[in-house]
């Protein structure tokens, strides 16, 4: 980085005439930042603590407090629909993360062989990730739909027998979210990657061509090993994506056929909103946060431990 | 809103009093009403523009706040925010015990006065009427009344296949089968969980009866949830999928429509508002598109009331309010918004000649079963049952009809559970 | 790196041709969605039927596009989605700088100016990235109505500023600690301020990532649909909700085009940022991210 170069002669500019202010120096960082600290803690955090609040208490249309203990809770634990959404998170989750993965880091190692035009393809790639599914929804559902789509184009090309009906079957419908979610993140992905790629030394990759190392060899065993930081970055990112992917259901499966692709933040949604079921929706929401916090902490673990090493 | 126009308020009022009142110098002199609905197709929004235009006439100003999608989903989450937040619309598309429970947290605003210099009392029928209120006070306005437990059919594909309009279960899955066999879709539907509810109430109706559908989805009578009836009611339900397309995942009720319309499907079990599209499309009742009673279900009506519910406001808003309260049962309103919706008046007193024979049909039917009974508040529309316990219905119906392997008694089973749901 | 395949055998052209084939293959598949969407938007809608999505238009038009921007109906409101286009437009640009600003300054303070516990306090500020945003709709609503704020686009700003806060911090942050803090520590010594610090050494050379924070929000604020419909009112409603509105307003026929158009027309802002400037944007993430 020319980071040094640049900011040398400022700092030796920097040179003032001025005394020290020492008092109101010491204070105005965490001047600066009581505002926003002020902020999580209250939109934040005490939203939380409201809607934990609220999980205990038998809240309808509008909240109330009325308190039933851990009623809210128990009724969630035997919702048969709660149990769908939350495999189906697992489902999607698990298949999101993992095929964004794999898609990005194939791209990107490909688009990291001296391709032509390879600006145009990456921004090809990543254009999806600008895009909200209220956006992209419509045509989503689309393609999807057998009688209109892919199907229907396939078969009208002359394949009368080719068949893609996940959206409308109860066993695959979120696989359909996988399709649409993996298309708008991987792009992303990729780039992560290939910015990854771009920052290995060369002379580790040389020394290994040298030792006569064959190509998948020395991506295998020395390139991906580099890349870990960043395939930690994206888990990170590509799970709170699929914690909170919304959108993407309302405009694409509506949670159909019956329920059968409806996630957390959905149930929730539709509890919380449509069914004046407020506490039932606040308890769904703080397992919510609960999943939230296993992905975040380890995260936030390896954040500040780095630091302390940086 | 016009700061600038605070100065020129004598000349507003005189122009207001001399000129066109929806000029905008009145508009913003005059007390607003904002209205939040989901009126949003372009029948519904053409019928409801004649509300505004009444409410101009008079020198209100009228805040259109349409927001569409999920048959008034989204609308809710909007009013629910806007209720948190203290700043509720004049008045908000709300219905059935929905209105009860608005009342219970004290947001609503009697209307008792026009109620009384209307004479709503002897111009709305009691089952109307009792919807609207709160204890014992207005708080709410009707604006129509639709039927939910219609068939729409298409005459040419019912000739093509050679059948008549079914009268019972047994006739339509019949027909149904002659339908399939000239190769068309027999029955249009949208697999979102709210048809789904709808076409189960019409078959609950048929097969097991105005008292069975009043103890079982009314009055959510355990007994008769988990009863043998209802596993009829559920396996007959289920059969109906065969006549149904594969493609109907998600699909709008209006797409359904539209495929009977343009002869793809033969027929669909849907509301009134089906008319709507029928209309839209220019076709004429009883020659064009046929409607009936929903096969089995001659003797009842589901009924589906659209009313306006008006928050607790302030000062010339309150006016405002009240007028457009008034307003909303004038003829003139009632016939053009019911005429392009398919429903048909809240109040019974009007010349339905300009209606058509569905409309007219729907009308008598409505008297007929009010007075032999008959006359039953929809399930699937909000009108029966509270949000909560409605949608745990939904759950089972949707998730039923939808799963491969799942047996109408465990469905059953699960409908009791559903009813227990409610705190 | 980029010399690892270079011998021109007749295996390795072989093997560039199959990696350009599955590179143009995955460009398909990108690009499919937006094509359709293209393609249908200048349609008439004569020509859209089942089976047709990828087949060119006979008799190009934009009409749709017309239409979309400023005809169109919602509910009795014929205007289209131009009007709630300048909304969000209202909406973004103060929200965006408002937590750009917000967030340099926090990861200034964060890095440069460490005190004890200042590394709990990020932790604790982090967590706002991640909250699902449907758990704080009521209580917001709530506070929106107590700060006099409901409905307004203020109040919306407001909103953004608050959940976007946290993501631009994250980014300041894990850029910031990546500058030599010896420039700082010298400054310090100089005598020169908080405000002068971040002024004079640490602005210079955020350029990469006052690119990515501004993107960021952009885009995350510009395509919100939740908050945009529940803390709205009939005037102040972004284009996202105007969209939703307008692709499920039912009206007998379904003009497809002209909801391709509208959704085009929503979508196209946040477009040309991306491929205009995305290139800085994943080049200013990783320098972030990666090195962190």
């Amino acid at each position: 980085m020319s980071l040094s170069r640049s900011v040398a002669p400022l700092a030796a500019g920097a040179a003032s005439r001025r005394s020290h202010s020492g008092r109101l120096q010491a204070w105005l960082p965490k001047l600066v930042l009581a505002p926003s600290i002020a902020i999580s803690l209250l939109f934040v955090y005490g939203f939380m603590l409201w809607t934990f609040i609220l999980s205990l208490t038998n809240s309808r249309m509008l909240p109330s407090y009325e308190f039933v203990g851990f009623a809210q809770y128990a009724r969630l634990m035997a919702n048969d629909r709660w149990w769908v959404a939350s495999t189906n998170l697992v489902v999607f989750g698990g298949l999101f993360v993992a095929i964004c993965l794999a898609l990005g880091l194939l791209l990107a190692i490909l688009l990291d062989q001296r391709i032509r035009q390879e600006g145009a393809l990456r921004t090809i790639y990543l254009y999806p990730m600008a895009l909200s599914f209220i956006v992209t929804g419509v045509v989503w559902k689309w393609l999807l739909n057998p009688g209109l789509g892919i199907q229907a184009m396939v078969r009208s090309w002359g394949f009368e027998n080719f068949r893609f009906d996940w959206l409308v079957n109860p066993d695959t419908a979120v696989y359909t979210l996988v399709i649409a979610a993996v298309w708008q993140a991987s792009g992303f992905v990729m780039a992560l990657f290939l910015a990854g790629l771009r920052g290995i030394d060369d002379s580790i990759l040389k020394a290994a061509q040298l030792d006569g190392a064959s190509l998948p060899r020395i991506y295998w065993r020395v390139v991906i090993p580099c890349l870990r930081p960043v395939v930690f970055s994206a888990v990170m990112i590509l799970s709170h994506i699929a914690i909170k992917s919304f959108d993407l259901v309302v405009a694409l499966t509506g949670g159909g056929p019956g329920y059968a692709s409806d996630l957390p933040a959905t149930f929730m949604y539709a509890h919380a909103f449509t069914r004046a079921q407020i506490g039932l929706g606040s308890a769904s929401a703080m397992l919510m946060l609960g999943g939230v916090l296993a992905i975040l902490i380890p995260y936030l673990y390896s954040e500040l431990r780095n630091r302390r090493h940086g | 809103m016009y700061p600038f126009n605070i100065s020129f308020s004598k000349t507003a009022l005189v122009l207001a009093t001399t000129a066109a009142a929806s000029m905008a110098y009145a508009s913003a002199q005059a007390a607003e009403v904002e209205v939040l609905h989901w009126w949003t197709s372009g029948g519904e929004a053409r019928a409801a523009n004649v509300l505004k235009e009444l409410m101009e006439a008079e020198g209100y100003g009228w805040e259109d706040f349409a927001v569409a999608g999920g048959g008034g989903e989204t609308a809710m989450t909007v009013l629910k925010s806007r209720a948190m937040s203290g700043n509720p619309p004049s008045a908000a598309q709300i219905k059935g015990p929905e209105i009860q429970e608005w009342g219970e947290l004290g947001l609503l605003g009697e209307l008792d006065e026009v109620a009384e210099a209307e004479g709503w009392d002897a111009l709305l029928p009691t089952t109307v009427a009792d919807v609207m209120r709160h204890n014992g006070s207005y708080v709410a306005v009707p604006v129509n009344v639709h039927r939910v437990n219609w068939l729409w059919a298409n005459p040419e594909v019912l000739a093509a296949a050679g059948v008549e309009m079914p009268t019972t279960l047994d006739e339509l899955f019949v027909a149904g089968e002659a339908i399939r066999e000239a190769g068309y879709i027999p029955l249009a539907h949208g697999g979102q969980a709210w048809q789904d509810a709808t076409v189960f109430e019409s078959v609950l109706l048929a097969s097991g009866g105005t008292e069975f559908y009043q103890r079982a989805l009314v009055e959510l009578d355990e007994e008769a949830l988990g009863s043998a009836q209802m596993i009829e009611a559920l396996e007959t339900f289920k059969r109906l999928r065969e006549l149904m397309d594969d493609d109907m995942s998600g699909r709008d009720w209006n797409i359904a429509t539209s495929m009977v319309i343009n002869g793809d499907a033969g027929m669909q079990l849907m509301g009134d508002w089906a008319k709507g599209e029928f209309t839209a499309a220019e076709l004429t009742a009883g020659e064009e598109y046929l409607c009936a009673a929903a096969p089995g279900t001659q003797d009842a009506f589901t009924f589906n009331i659209d009313s306006l519910a008006m928050f607790r406001v302030e000062g010339v808003e309150r006016e405002a309010q009240q007028a457009l309260a008034r307003l909303v049962l004038e003829p003139t309103f009632q016939e053009a918004f019911n005429l392009a919706k398919g429903s048909i008046p809240a109040r019974p007193d009007l010349d339905m000649s300009e209606f058509d024979t569905c409309a007219q049909q729907s009308l008598e039917d409505f008297q007929r079963t009010a007075e032999e009974g008959g006359l039953v508040p929809s399930m699937a529309h909000g009108m029966a049952v509270r949000a909560d316990v409605q949608g745990a219905i939904f759950d089972v119906v949707t998730n039923y009809f939808n799963s491969r392997d799942m047996p109408a008694e465990e469905a059953a089973r699960r409908m009791v559970n559903a009813a227990q749901a409610a705190l | 790196m980029d010399n690892v395949i270079r011998r021109r055998t007749l295996g390795a052209r072989l093997g560039r041709a199959m990696l350009y084939a599955v590179l143009l293959l995955a460009a398909l598949f990108y690009l499919l969605p937006l094509a359709v969407m293209l393609i249908t938007s200048v349609k008439p809608l004569a020509e859209i039927s089942p089976g047709t999505l990828l087949s060119l238009p006979r008799e190009p038009t934009l009409a749709p596009w017309a239409k979309a921007w400023g005809e169109a109906c919602t509910g009795m409101r014929c205007e289209g989605v131009g009007v709630y286009f300048f909304n969000s437009i209202a909406i973004v640009v103060p929200a965006v700088l408002i937590s750009t600003i917000i967030g340099a300054l926090n990861g200034y303070a964060l890095t440069k100016w460490r005190f004890k516990g200042s590394e709990l306090v990020f932790a604790l500020m982090l967590f706002g990235c991640f909250i699902p945003f449907q758990v704080v709709l009521l209580p917001m609503a709530q506070t929106l109505g107590w700060l006099g704020l409901s409905s307004s686009r203020a109040g919306l700003v407001l909103v953004h500023v608050v959940f976007g806060i946290a993501f631009t911090t994250l980014f300041f942050r894990n850029f910031y600690v990546a500058v030599p803090t010896e420039l700082v520590s010298a400054a310090k010594l100089d005598g020169a301020g908080f405000f002068r610090i971040f002024w004079r050494i640490l602005l210079p050379v955020s350029a990469p990532i006052i690119v990515v924070s501004v993107i960021w929000q952009f885009t995350q604020i510009w395509n919100d649909f939740l908050f945009g419909v529940a803390f709205s009112a009939h005037n102040t409603q972004p284009v996202t909700v105007a969209l939703n509105n307008l692709v499920n307003t039912s009206t007998g026929v379904r003009e497809y085009n002209v909801d391709m158009a509208a959704a085009m027309i929503a979508a196209l802002p946040t477009l040309i940022v991306y491929v205009l400037a995305g290139k800085y944007f994943v080049r200013g993430l990783t320098a972030g991210s990666v090195k962190g």
